[in-house]
């Protein structure tokens, strides 16, 4: 199977899951854009941000269904861009020193060393490379600059957003490496079209759970407008839709694939609470203004940031051979 | 030659600055589409004139004209060249003959009705920190009174690219404020500016860099 043989066989013997997947996202999309259009004429101002989110989703969706459509390459390069805006985005904001202008370019090294890695397929280099020898280099780096005070605080805050950024969303593009044949679907374009929408679906199930029921503050500090409503709605609607389709776009099944089910949507929304914390910490309510609605492109993937690596690890330990 | 600069800049300053600046921006909407006008900004880095020929949509190019140093940029032909037509620039004399107007060539466009980009703290200086303005925006405004003076304030370009280092990806904002008009007294005109930048800096995200 070739680089560009995903979608091949993903169009051949209609009617593909795949295929019924990204048709039923474009439906909620619609939806979405309708509901953009008539809610805030019900109720005036509580919906009034819908319309540039659905503007941004169709963005979104858009380019990431292109991207899949191109297969694996393009797919790596998108996601490699995506880690590029999410770490500038990252180190705009957080707090580092004068002196450590060079160290910033260092961190975005971690980008083009884990991408390649992913690009030519060796899982031992993107496990190692950026996690392990890029934080010693880092902090070597550092030292070499020789300013000490803040420096301990100045390492741990560039670690972060590099695991963060690049390891943690290059585990989304490192799906696209998953041997077919080891596929339901033959194809890890489903694996990856699944892990997006099962997190993208758990982040919009606790918006909307929480903006319909939502009464008792979940955690009132750091995300005031979290529910214990909107995140138990949340969860269970993920875990039914992985239980139920699980099966068809990846190849777990049983007792692993339940325990996914309820882990991956705790993970998405601690990816959420964790970033939100940061900006508070940080004092800014989103990460920037890229994506009209969301805020930044951190914003919108803080919850892929947890899920992605699970996902993965999941897959790798009770599933996949290769991995 | 205008062609080019508006080619170049359409299609290649802009989505290069879009991806590794980010290039947001708020007020645009206070922006002139005609001249005379100054538009006058902080000043911390060559980056700073990109982003405001940046704001502007490509047809009001041709009428954009940033003042810069001529002993900095028009320092060898290739940079002097560049300056002069894809940039735009009016050369200023840093250190004028006795007796000459350095402001001549930019007052004369400002009667031209021309879009003048100003750095009133006259040089790049400390990296984020704004310096004392200098006289010349005022004597541009007294020049040419009824041209609005639009104050702008650039976050985030310092640390991109600071004077004399290497250019960093980060993120840089614009926040275009409501225009400034000349009054005869210099000093509370200054100040006027000023301060109005000073109240569009507290729009932009706080800045945790020392």
């Amino acid at each position: 199977m070739e680089d560009t043989g995903y979608f091949e066989v993903a169009l051949v013997g209609a009617p593909n899951p795949l295929s019924i997947g990204i048709a039923v996202v474009f439906i909620a999309l619609i939806i979405g854009t309708l509901a953009a259009f008539i809610l805030p004429r019900i109720q005036k101002g509580k919906w009034s941000d819908l319309g540039p989110r659905m503007y941004s989703w169709w963005v979104i969706v858009g380019i990431i269904v292109a991207a899949l459509y191109l297969g694996k390459m393009p797919f790596i390069v998108l996601f490699g861009l995506i880690s590029f805006l999410a770490l500038k985005e990252y180190l705009s904001l957080a707090p580092t020193r004068k002196e450590d202008r060079p160290i910033i370019l260092l961190a975005y090294s971690a980008i083009v060393v884990a991408y390649w890695a992913i690009a030519i397929d060796e899982y031992p280099f993107f496990l190692t490379l950026v996690p392990v020898y890029l934080f010693l280099g880092l902090a070597l780096a550092m030292a070499w600059i020789g300013r000490t005070e803040g420096y301990l605080a100045t390492v741990g805050i560039i670690y972060w957003g590099v695991v963060v950024c690049v390891t943690n969303v290059g585990y989304v593009a490192l799906l696209m490496q998953v041997p077919p044949m080891e596929l339901p679907l033959q194809s890890p374009t489903g694996l990856v079209f699944f892990l997006l929408v099962i997190t993208e679906v758990n982040d919009v199930a606790q918006y909307i759970w929480g903006k319909s029921f939502g009464k008792n503050k979940i955690t009132p500090n750091v995300s005031p407008n979290k529910t214990w409503e909107g995140a138990i709605g949340g969860f269970v609607t993920t875990f039914l839709i992985i239980w139920f389709l699980g099966p068809v776009f990846t190849p777990l099944k049983g007792l692993p694939l339940a325990l996914l089910g309820v882990l991956l949507p705790i993970a998405g929304f601690g990816g959420d609470i964790t970033m939100s914390a940061i900006k508070r910490d940080l004092g800014v309510k989103d990460t920037s203004n890229a994506l009209p609605g969301h805020g930044g492109i951190l914003d919108r993937i803080d919850s892929l940031t947890f899920t992605a690596p699970i996902y993965f690890h999941f897959l790798a330990y009770f599933a996949l051979e290769k991995f | 030659m205008q062609f080019l600069r508006r080619i170049l800049l359409a299609l290649f300053v802009r989505p290069v600055a879009k991806l590794l600046i980010g290039m947001h921006a708020e007020g645009l909407e206070h922006l002139p589409n005609t001249g005379p006008a100054i538009i006058a900004a902080n000043h911390n880095s060559h980056i700073d004139t990109l982003v405001l020929l940046c704001l502007f949509p490509t047809k009001t190019l041709d009428i954009l004209r940033p003042v810069a140093a001529a002993d900095h940029f028009l320092a060898n032909p290739l940079s002097s060249w560049f300056s002069r037509n894809i940039v735009g620039i009016i050369p200023l004399k840093r250190k004028p003959v006795f007796g000459e107007d350095i402001l001549a060539e930019a007052k004369e466009a400002l009667d031209e009705g021309q879009i003048l980009i100003v750095f009133p703290e006259g040089t790049r200086g400390d990296p984020e920190e704004m310096a004392p303005f200098k006289a010349g925006i005022a004597r541009l405004a007294d020049h040419c009174p009824n041209a609005p003076i639009i104050p702008v304030y650039i976050h985030g370009a310092g640390r991109a690219l600071p004077k004399g280092e290497m250019f960093v990806p980060m993120n840089v904002s614009a926040y275009v404020g409501e225009p400034v008009f000349w009054h005869e007294n210099r000093s509370l005109f200054m100040d006027e500016l000023k301060s109005a930048i000073l109240t569009l800096k507290a729009q932009a995200p706080p800045m945790h860099w020392d």
